[in-house]
């Protein structure tokens, strides 16, 4: 008999979404309580997770495929809590647009669940499965805003996309099904013979499909138009939680199955994560939308994050994952701004819109200021230790080429963040906005700041619960 | 020693800071904060000197040491002074409430703001002189930038956003490489703490390109000829109050990284470097010299000066002779003091007159005197005249040089008369001919505050011109062990 217990928060969200859908069709008006019953199956999930699988070292489930270890639990905690403050503070705007429906929650659940599949899987179709739900979920999250042209545009463009990037990954997935007989990663770990050129093949497509979903360079297109086009708050989502399932696998990916085949992926790696730095930085400098600039940044943020992963060793996956953890907060609160920027029921997204905040909104723009920054990088901010400890990772490997072009484009990056701080802090004022917040708006990003600020002073907790994930 | 008094140097400004935060923004007529301002850094300049007179100065060994884990077997949080960062610490402390006092006229706009920015810079330029571990040295080395960027950003000239971002993007490009050097120091060695560096030595192999990749950071901030040219626009952008951080203590940091830094964790590398460093150093002196010479801005006239005066102190790091690094520091200190006091002078008839163009002024010594005497006081002690504080450094500097290489000696000497050149014809045009403009008949002489600052300024001038003796018994143990240190690293190798 399987332990049951260790995928209970997997049971447990996909009976509450069945449960809400059912509440939602049948309960008129019930909008409200299905994002309030959401939340709270979030909160219950997060909190078995916790319970039942922290302190797991490493089982397996399923004829093996499914694992759970501490990276496991860590990155769905770690979406979990993503997810609850994206769907926290997303009410006030979807009311605004009057698309406050009951989909809205349940879709978001349903991708959550599918990354927490992802996160999980230790099987090439287990793994498939749970990236095509958080997929679907994800194109009909993009075109939820329907009545907007953009919307219905960034929709069928993740759709189109993305499929064909599935295609590619269940491409590469078959060739080293093909030429390991097995889909499951640890016998695939076994059976692989780097001297097989075919197989690199398969690794080169399962890597393209992966590199798609967390739109490194140069995969990356779909991304600027996408998160222009969906609505804010789905944009926020986009930016972060997807990226933190996808990491994972991508993880898993290099470290279990293909471990010895490094020779073969380490330059693939290291190229993605040289053309998503340089990339991110020099494409962002031209926009005037902050949803495109945003994007642009977080390809580059995607480039320090494969850096990490490119190391090959321990520390350069700790430091991946303290990456993709700092840049969830700050991405969260830079999302969190900017969801303030509303005057009369309409949101402002152009960094224009941003002119002289600093007179009106004092505290916004400090905010503001801290986020930018520690985006950009500059100590003592929470980004600034992000960057450290994956360079740190890198220079030991004596990797100096990826850590001097990493470390440089950072200085490019700074120009465009910069930018926008020039336009709160030295421009000419516009009108005020208004300032009648949801109080989770305030919170998210009140706490989101001050963890930005405030890093520095306990550091090691972070590092403390990262160091437990040993995959090599 | 149990009371963490180099932490709470470090910590008294932002406490300050925060306490400002929390009062109202009442616009430029603040007094309230600015007497808060004021409170928190001359508490912080008494506290510095408590730390000056419990100062042993019979020992190079740091005092005053707190080390407390800070990433678990990685960082520690490590700081400490010995008899070279102590100085800094003092100028820092002394040179911040003079710029507080000064910001009357300067800043118009959210003056509570610009008290903020500058308490929180004083922080992080104490933390940078007394860190003694590589990693919280680059935190307080960089985070410096951002209320630095500020400062020129919102309260600065016209051009203030091309200067605001040609300084933070200027240093922030060399200090980059600075960070991967030290990440690799901590591979090579397996710690980033100094004193522990000291001792360990690192592999000469490696020696050459970690000392280039910290000389990019700290020959950008020095400023040294080619990279120096953020500074005039940084300078001339900035208010008042801003210039004279900069200049007094900005800079400094480069100067100090190069004595603690490239001399003490690199020997064998700076004598191969020497030879660069001394032809970069002669070029800034003469070249900036003669540029000087030629400026109509005054701002300008003396950021410039600013460079070439940091060409003596590079010069002086690297004679590696006991004269010549004492020298520079001296220099450091009393470049800190004459530049502020310039930068004060220059903002007094900008106050007044709106206009930094040196073609504006002229004959305000029948207007104004008690300016105009102030004013020649501080130009002698920028050109080197004998007693005053200018003269020791240059000096010292010139007598290591000398001891080295006679031709670099030679040529700088040629600086020290150009020097004398520009700094005198600038005071002939402003302060002597005829009164040509008729809005200067009823410029108004020096107020209370603005005397006060000045003479400030002026005392520890002459002071230390005619008795150095305190500068250097601080310094001197510290600089022999230096090169004691570097002299066997040498030998040994």
């Amino acid at each position: 008999m399987e332990n049951l217990n260790l995928v209970l928060p997997e049971i447990f969200i996909s009976l509450s979404i069945m449960f809400l859908l059912i509440l939602g069709v049948f309960k008129k008006n019930s909008s409200k309580i299905t994002f309030n019953l959401s939340l709270f199956t979030i909160l219950i999930t997060a909190i078995i997770t916790i319970n039942e699988t922290f302190s797991v070292s490493r089982e397996t489930l399923f004829n093996e495929s499914v694992v759970i270890d501490s990276m496991s639990s860590l990155m769905k905690i770690i979406t979990l809590i993503g997810g609850f403050l994206v769907l926290v503070i997303s009410s006030s705007y979807l009311k605004t647009f009057k698309i406050y429906n009951i989909e809205y929650p349940v879709l978001i659940l349903s991708s959550i669940l599918g990354m927490m599949v992802m996160i999980s899987s230790n099987d090439l179709i287990v793994f498939y499965m749970g990236l095509e739900l958080q997929s679907l979920a994800l194109y009909v999250l993009a075109t939820y805003n329907r009545d907007q042209l953009k919307s219905s545009e960034a929709g069928l463009k993740y759709f189109v996309l993305s499929a064909l990037s599935s295609g590619l990954l269940l491409y590469g997935c078959s060739l080293v099904y093909g030429f390991s007989g097995s889909t499951n990663f640890d016998i695939i770990s076994n059976q692989l013979n780097s001297n097989e050129y075919v197989l690199t093949f398969g690794i080169v497509f399962i890597l393209v499909g992966l590199a798609f979903k967390i739109s490194a360079v140069p995969f990356h297109m779909w991304a600027p138009d996408v998160y222009e086009g969906s609505p804010t708050t789905v944009t926020l989502f986009f930016t972060i939680v997807p990226k933190i399932a996808a990491l994972t696998v991508f993880i898993r990916f290099l470290y279990v199955p293909f471990l010895n085949l490094i020779d073969q992926w380490q330059m693939i790696i290291i190229f993605l994560s040289i053309a998503s730095m340089v990339f991110g930085a020099v494409a962002a400098i031209g926009q005037t939308n902050i949803k495109r600039l945003i994007a642009y940044s977080s390809i580059g943020h995607i480039g320090y994050t494969l850096a990490g992963l490119a190391t090959a060793s321990n520390e350069g996956i700790q430091s991946s994952i303290i990456y993709i953890s700092i840049y969830v907060v700050m991405n969260l609160a830079l999302f969190s701004c900017l969801l303030m920027l509303r005057r009369k029921d309409q949101y402002y997204e152009n960094i224009e819109d941003l002119s002289g905040l600093s007179k009106n909104h004092p505290l916004l723009s400090l905010c503001l200021l801290v986020i930018l920054f520690s985006l950009a990088g500059i100590p003592p901010l929470a980004g600034f230790f992000a960057k450290f400890y994956v360079f740190k990772a890198v220079l030991e490997q004596s990797m100096f080429f990826l850590a001097i072009v990493g470390l440089l484009s950072t200085v490019v990056a700074a120009f465009y963040y910069l930018r926008i701080i020039k336009i709160i802090y030295f421009d000419k004022e516009k009108d005020k906005y208004d300032t009648d917040h949801s109080l989770w708006l305030k919170f998210s990003l009140t706490v989101s700041t001050i963890l930005i600020l405030l890093y520095f002073i306990f550091p090691s907790q972070l590092i403390e619960v990262v160091s437990r994930i040993n995959i090599i | 020693m149990n009371f963490p008094i180099l932490s709470s140097l470090i910590l008294l400004p932002i406490v300050g800071a925060l306490f400002l935060f929390f009062t109202k923004d009442k616009g430029g007529n603040n007094l309230t904060a600015k007497y808060v301002a004021l409170f928190t850094t001359v508490v912080n300049f008494l506290v510095s000197i408590y730390l000056w007179i419990s100062f042993d100065q019979s020992t190079s060994i740091f005092q005053f040491v707190e080390d407390r884990v800070w990433i678990e077997g990685f960082i520690n949080y490590k700081v400490g002074v010995d008899g070279i960062s102590i100085l800094f610490i003092i100028l820092t402390t002394f040179i911040t409430p003079i710029c507080i006092i000064s910001v009357n006229n300067s800043v118009k706009n959210r003056l509570r703001d610009f008290l903020i920015a500058i308490l929180i810079m004083e922080s992080f330029m104490i933390g940078v002189f007394c860190a003694l571990d590589l990693v919280v040295f680059y935190l307080f080395f960089e985070a410096g930038l951002i209320p630095m960027f500020l400062i020129i950003g919102i309260w600065g000239g016209e051009r203030r956003v091309y200067s605001a971002f040609k300084f933070f993007l200027y240093t922030l490009l060399g200090s980059v490489l600075m960070l991967v050097a030290i990440i690799s120091i901590y591979w090579i060695t397996g710690t980033t703490d100094v004193v522990q560096l000291y001792e360990i030595g690192i592999d000469v192999k490696y020696q050459n390109l970690l000392w280039l990749a910290f000389f990019s950071s700290f020959a950008v901030k020095t400023p040294m000829w080619p990279v120096h040219t953020w500074l005039p626009d940084a300078h001339v952008e900035a208010p008042t109050a801003g210039s004279v951080l900069l200049a007094a203590i900005l800079l400094k940091m480069a100067g100090y990284g190069f004595i603690r830094f490239s001399l003490g964790l690199f020997p064998i590398a700076s004598e191969v470097f020497t030879p660069l460093i001394y032809t970069l150093s002669v070029i800034a002196i003469i070249f900036t010299s003669l540029i000087a010479l030629m400026q109509e801005d005054m701002k300008k006239l003396i950021a410039y000066s600013s460079v070439a005066h940091m060409g003596f102190v590079t010069l002086g790091i690297f004679t590696l002779q006991q004269q010549g690094i004492e020298g520079s520091i001296i220099q450091m200190i009393s470049h800190g003091l004459v530049s502020a006091a310039l930068f004060l002078t220059v903002g007094v008839v900008y106050d007044r007159m709106h206009s930094r163009l040196i073609s504006t002024y002229g004959g305000l010594v029948s207007v104004i005197p008690k300016y105009s005497i102030l004013f020649m006081l501080f130009a002698l002690a920028s050109l080197g005249l004998p007693g005053t504080s200018g003269f020791i450094g240059e000096f010292l500097i010139l007598m290591g040089a000398f001891k080295d290489n006679f031709l670099v000696a030679v040529i700088a000497s040629i600086g020290v008369i150009l020097g004398a050149a520009y700094m005198l014809w600038l005071y002939k045009r402003v302060i002597f001919g005829k009164l040509i403009n008729k809005d200067l008949k009823t410029i108004l002489d020096l107020n209370r505050s603005e005397y006060f600052i000045l003479s400030c300024l002026a005392a520890p001038i002459l002071f230390f011109g005619f008795y150095p003796d305190p500068l250097i018994n601080t310094i001197e143990v510290s600089v022999t062990d230096l090169i004691n240190m570097h002299n066997t690293n040498i030998a040994s190798k």
